[in-house]
C-alpha cells in the first residue's frame, strides 16, 4: 500500500490524496451506515483522465478499486476496501452541455441528480429519474445503481435516460458507450452493475420536456386495504399515473411526529396519486380518478406547486421520519407483483406480530415496491436480530411471490447473500460471463453483488494449475 | 449425445432454409426450454455451428454465418405463458409473433408498446435479437426498455435467467439488455417477460406533406418539445425532396390534442388510421439504417436525397431505415456506403447496413467498444457456435 500510495501521489494533486486515518473516516460507509470498512487509501480524481490512471495504477498493484458519488447508496455498494482504493467523485462536477434541441446533457459523474434538472427547468425540461436523495446524490451513483424514484412507474429508471456513458474499464481504459453504436448493448448491461464493470467519468442524460399539467392528490382511506383497491382500479382503468405512493398509519404517524404533514387523521393508509401529461388527458383521468377514490374519507387536491409540495413532504421525509418515533431502523427493499401487494402487506403483519418488531410500510404502491421500515430499540437485547430475521423474512415474501430483492436500492453488500434464493446458480454464473468479460482480474468493487468470490478462468485456453484462492477454499474456479 | 437422441423434433435442411446462402444440415423444432437445453447440449458435443431463427422475417440481415450446422427453428415455442393483466406484465415464449402477442393482450385492453416491422410473422426472439423497434419507440423507448426478464440458453446447453417479471428491479446484471440486439451470437433468446401498457383509448394521426427544403428550423423540434406529448414523429421521403410527415398523438383526449400539434406542423389532416407507409419496411434486399441527432435531421435528409436511397423514419428519435427500389452493384453500393457514412458521422451520426447481398460492403462502420464486445463473445460462447461470424466485427 505504500508504494501505491506514493505512486498515486506522483500522478494526482498533493490534496487529491487522502491518507489521514481521521479524514479517511469519514468514507468508511455510505448510506447503509452498519457496513463499515476504512479505505487503504480515497483519492479524488478531477478528470476522467486522471480516474484511468488510478484504475492503471491498481492493476499494476493488483489493488482492488471502489468508486463513490455522494455516498448515499444504502446497500452498501460504496462500501470501501482496507486493502483497496476509494475513488471520489466529488471533484467531477461539471455540467459540460447542454443541448435542448437534441433533448441531451453532458456531464460528469460526480453531478447531483437536482443539478441536472435545475440547470434545465426554466427552459422547460428536467431529468426524470428522481430517487428521493436527488438533492445530494450523484449522477455517476445513479448510472451505477440504476436509480429510480417515484416517477418511475410512468418514465422509467435510470437506464431508460442515459444516452451514453464514458467509462473507465476495469483495465484502466477509457471508452465510450453509446446507444446509438452498432454491437452488442454494454451501456445497458453497465448501468446497474454497481461498479462492477467499471466507472463512469462522463454521461449524457436524456432531459424530458415538462408535462403542461401535473395534478397531485392525496386520498385517505380507512385502511390499507381499501388503499389497494383503489390502486388496482387505477390501474384496471387503464391510467399510469406519473406516480402512485402509499404510507400505511404507523408510517403516517411518524411523518406527522417528524414534519406536521397534517395528513388526514385518523387515516388507516394514506394514497399520493399523481398525473400529469397534456392539460386534456390530465383532466379526463382525474375525473376517472376521483370516482376510482370515491371510497376515500378525504381527497385533497394540490392547487399550486406549493400545496404539491405540502402533500409530497410527509412522504419524502418517510424514512427519515421513523428516526422519531423509534430509536432504530431497517430501510428494505422490495418488490412484489402489485396485484399480490394485499397478500404480502397482510404477511408482514403477521411476521410483525410474531417478532414483536412494528413493521411501518412506505411504498410505490404502483409498481409493487416495497419500503418496510422495521423499527427496533437498539438498547433492547435481542431486538436488532428479530429486527433483521424480520427483514430477511420480507425478502423471502418477495422471492416467493416472484418479486425482487430490490426495486431500486441495489444489492451491494447487504443483500448479495440473498442473490442465491432469487437466482439459481447458472443464473449467477452467467451474470459473472459478463463480470469476467469486463473484469477477469476481479479488482472491481469486488465482493459485491455476487455472493461467493469467483475467479474468471482463461478463455479461451486450458486452465494451468489451481488458483491459490481455490487451493485455500477462498473462492470458486469459474 | 446426437441430435436424433435428444428426442427434439429434427429434420433434413434443404435450400429454404439457407441462411443468407448458407444450408445448414439440420433444422431443429424444439417446443420447450428443456429441449432448447438438449439441442445446444448435442451440438456442443458434436461441435455443431447453431443459428437461432424465428419468423425469418430478418434471417438475412448480417452477414452469412461462417458455418450453420443447425438452424434451430422457434417457431414452436409459441405460448404465451402468463398475461398478468393486473401487474400490466405478459411472459411469453420468444417464438410467439408480435401480431398474436398483440391479439392476445387486446382482450384485455393491453399492448405490448413495440411496433417493430414484419409484425405479423416476426418473433417476439426476432425483434429482441434484432432490436428493431417502431415509431412509438419515440414515447415507449426501444425493445430493451420494454424488456423486464429473459430466459437464454447459453451456447453449452446452461439455462440462465434474469429480470423477473416485475418492472423494478436492479438485483443481478440485466441479461436482457446485452441479449437484446446480439443477433444469436451470444445464446438464444427463450422466454421474455414485458412490461405493458393499456391500449390508448384513442389515436389520431397527423399527416402533411411538405418539401425537404421547407423542414429547416422550428417545426421538427417544436414537435419533440410539444406538450401535447405526441407518441411518434415519422418522415417519408422517397426522393430527396418531397416528404410526408406523420405525428402520431395517443392516449385520452388524442383528438382534443391533435390540433395543437397541426398547428405546429403548420397544416395536415387528421385522421384516426395511420399513413400506408407508417412503420414499414418493404424492400430490405438493400437495406441501410441511419442514426443521427434529431436536431441533425434535415443534412441527414439532404445526405440520404443525394443517394438513389429512400429515407423513413423519424426525426425526434433519431432513426431511419434507407430502401433501395432497384438494383445496384457491389461497387456502387460500396461507395454510397462510405460517402453516406463519412456525411452523417460527421454530424454525429451512425450508418449500418443491416442488410446487403454483397459482402465487400463495411456493414458497421468503426466500432470503438469492439474489444470489448469480443471479449464477452468469447466468455458466452468460447467454442464460436452461435451464428459465427453474422455480427459486428464478425463477432
Amino acid at each position: 500500500m505504500e508504494t501505491l500510495i506514493a505512486a498515486l501521489r506522483s500522478l494526482l494533486p498533493h490534496d487529491s490524496v487522502i491518507t489521514d486515518p481521521v479524514r479517511l473516516r469519514t468514507y468508511e460507509c455510505d448510506g447503509l451506515t452498519y457496513h463499515r470498512a476504512t479505505p487503504g487509501v480515497v483519492v479524488l480524481p478531477a478528470t476522467a483522465e486522471q480516474v484511468a490512471r488510478v484504475v492503471r495504477l491498481c492493476n499494476d498493484f493488483g489493488v482492488p478499486f471502489v468508486a463513490r458519488g455522494s455516498g448515499t447508496g444504502l446497500s452498501g455498494g460504496a462500501l470501501p476496501r482496507e486493502d483497496g482504493v476509494l475513488i471520489v467523485t466529488s471533484k467531477m462536477r461539471a455540467i459540460l452541455e447542454v443541448d435542448l434541441d437534441n433533448r441531451r446533457a453532458v456531464v460528469e459523474p460526480g453531478v447531483t441528480n437536482l443539478a441536472i434538472t435545475e440547470a434545465v427547468r426554466d427552459r422547460g425540461h428536467y431529468y426524470a429519474p428522481d430517487p428521493s436523495s436527488q438533492q445530494i446524490c450523484s449522477i455517476g451513483g445513479n448510472v451505477a445503481e440504476n436509480s429510480g424514484g417515484a416517477h418511475c412507474l410512468k418514465y422509467g429508471f435510470t437506464v431508460n435516460h442515459v444516452e451514453a456513458c464514458e467509462i473507465v474499464t476495469p483495465d484502466g481504459d477509457l471508452v465510450t458507450l453509446d446507444r446509438m453504436d452498432p454491437g452488442y448493448d454494454l451501456l445497458g448491461a453497465f448501468v446497474g452493475s454497481e461498479g462492477t464493470l467499471g466507472i463512469a467519468t462522463k454521461i449524457t442524460v436524456r432531459l424530458c420536456r415538462a408535462p403542461e399539467s401535473v395534478t397531485t392528490v392525496l386520498a385517505a382511506f380507512g385502511s390499507i386495504e381499501q388503499g389497494g383497491e383503489a390502486v388496482s382500479a387505477i390501474i384496471g382503468a387503464g391510467i399510469v399515473p406519473a406516480a402512485i405512493e402509499m404510507m400505511d398509519a404507523l408510517a403516517i404517524e411518524a411523518a406527522e411526529a417528524a414534519v406536521a404533514c397534517a395528513y388526514p387523521e385518523g387515516a388507516g393508509a394514506v394514497l399520493i396519486v399523481e398525473l400529469d401529461g397534456p392539460a386534456a388527458e390530465v383532466e379526463r383521468q382525474f375525473a376517472q380518478l376521483r370516482e376510482i377514490c370515491s371510497g376515500a374519507f378525504e381527497l385533497r387536491v394540490a392547487a399550486d406547486p406549493a400545496e404539491r409540495a405540502a402533500i409530497w413532504k410527509g412522504r419524502k421525509s418517510a424514512f427519515a421520519a421513523v428516526g422519531r418515533i423509534s430509536p432504530a431502523y431497517i430501510v428494505q427493499d422490495g418488490v412484489v407483483p402489485r396485484t399480490s401487494l394485499p397478500g404480502v402487506l397482510a404477511a408482514i403483519d403477521r411476521l410483525s406480530a410474531e417478532h414483536r418488531i412494528k413493521v411501518a410500510n412506505v411504498f410505490h404502491a404502483g409498481d409493487g415496491n416495497l419500503h418496510p421500515l422495521v423499527l427496533f430499540d437498539d438498547a433492547e437485547p435481542g431486538a436488532g436480530e428479530r429486527a433483521e430475521v424480520v427483514s430477511g423474512a420480507i425478502l423471502d415474501l418477495c422471492i416467493e411471490h416472484g418479486g425482487s430483492i430490490t426495486g431500486e436500492h441495489g444489492v451491494g453488500v447487504d443483500k448479495s447473500r440473498y442473490m442465491p434464493r432469487m437466482f439459481s446458480e447458472d443464473d449467477l454464473d452467467t451474470m459473472q460471463l459478463v463480470r469476467c468479460a469486463f473484469d477477469p482480474r476481479g479488482l472491481a468493487n469486488p465482493g459485491k453483488v455476487f455472493p461467493t468470490p469467483r475467479l474468471c478462468g482463461e478463455v479461451p485456453g486450458v486452465r494451468k494449475g489451481v488458483h491459490p484462492l481455490v487451493e485455500s477454499g477462498k473462492a470458486e474456479q469459474f | 449425445m446426437t441430435l436424433a437422441a435428444t428426442g427434439v423434433t429434427v429434420r433434413r435442411a434443404g435450400e429454404k432454409d439457407s441462411v443468407s446462402g448458407v444450408v445448414p444440415r439440420w433444422v431443429a423444432l424444439p417446443e420447450t426450454v428443456e429441449e432448447i437445453s438438449a439441442v445446444l447440449r448435442a451440438c456442443e458435443e458434436q461441435d455443431l455451428a447453431v443459428v437461432p431463427a424465428g419468423g425469418g422475417t430478418k434471417l438475412h440481415w448480417g452477414h452469412p454465418p461462417e458455418r450453420c450446422d443447425v438452424l434451430l427453428d422457434m417457431c414452436c415455442m409459441n405460448e404465451i405463458i402468463e398475461h398478468a393483466a393486473g401487474d400490466l406484465v405478459v411472459r411469453t415464449q420468444a417464438g410467439v409473433t408480435m401480431d398474436a402477442l398483440a391479439a392476445t393482450l387486446a382482450g384485455k385492453g393491453q399492448e405490448l408498446a413495440l411496433d417493430p416491422p414484419f409484425a405479423e410473422h416476426t418473433t417476439v426472439g426476432g425483434t429482441l435479437a434484432t432490436a428493431t423497434a417502431g415509431p412509438r419507440a419515440f414515447r415507449y423507448g426501444t425493445a430493451r426498455d420494454l424488456l423486464i426478464g429473459i430466459t437464454v440458453v447459453l451456447a453449452d446447453g446452461t439455462v440462465a435467467k434474469s429480470g423477473g417479471k416485475v418492472v423494478k428491479n436492479v438485483a443481478g446484471y440485466d441479461l436482457g439488455k446485452l441479449f437484446t440486439g446480439s443477433r444469436g451470437t451470444l445464446g438464444v433468446i427463450a422466454e421474455a417477460t414485458f412490461r405493458l401498457h393499456p391500449l390508448p383509448p384513442e389515436r389520431r394521426w397527423i399527416v402533411t406533406r411538405t418539401k425537404v427544403a421547407d423542414l429547416a428550423g422550428e417545426p421538427l423540434r417544436r414537435l419533440a418539445a410539444s406538450q401535447a406529448e405526441p407518441s411518434a414523429v415519422e418522415i417519408d421521403c422517397p426522393d430527396g425532396r418531397n416528404a410526408t410527415i406523420a405525428v402520431l398523438v395517443e392516449g385520452s383526449a388524442a383528438g382534443q390534442r391533435a390540433p395543437a400539434l397541426r398547428d405546429v406542423l403548420g397544416d395536415g389532416t387528421i385522421t384516426a388510421e395511420p399513413p400506408d407507409w407508417w412503420g414499414l419496411i418493404l424492400m430490405d434486399d438493400v437495406l441501410l439504417e441511419v442514426r443521427f441527432p434529431p436536431a441533425r435531421t434535415v443534412e441527414t435528409l439532404a445526405a440520404v436525397g443525394e443517394t438513389r436511397f429512400s429515407f423513413r423514419g423519424s426525426p425526434v428519435t433519431g432513426q431511419a431505415y434507407l430502401e433501395l427500389w432497384d438494383d445496384v452493384s457491389e461497387e456502387e453500393l460500396t461507395a454510397v456506403v462510405d460517402r453516406l457514412r463519412a456525411r452523417i458521422e460527421a454530424l454525429g451520426g451512425r450508418v449500418t447496413v443491416p442488410a446487403s447481398p454483397y459482402e465487400g460492403v463495411d456493414r458497421w462502420g468503426h466500432v470503438s467498444t469492439l474489444p470489448l464486445m469480443r471479449r464477452v463473445k468469447e466468455r458466452f460462447d468460447p467454442g464460436r457456435r452461435m451464428s459465427p461470424g453474422r455480427f459486428v466485427g464478425g463477432i
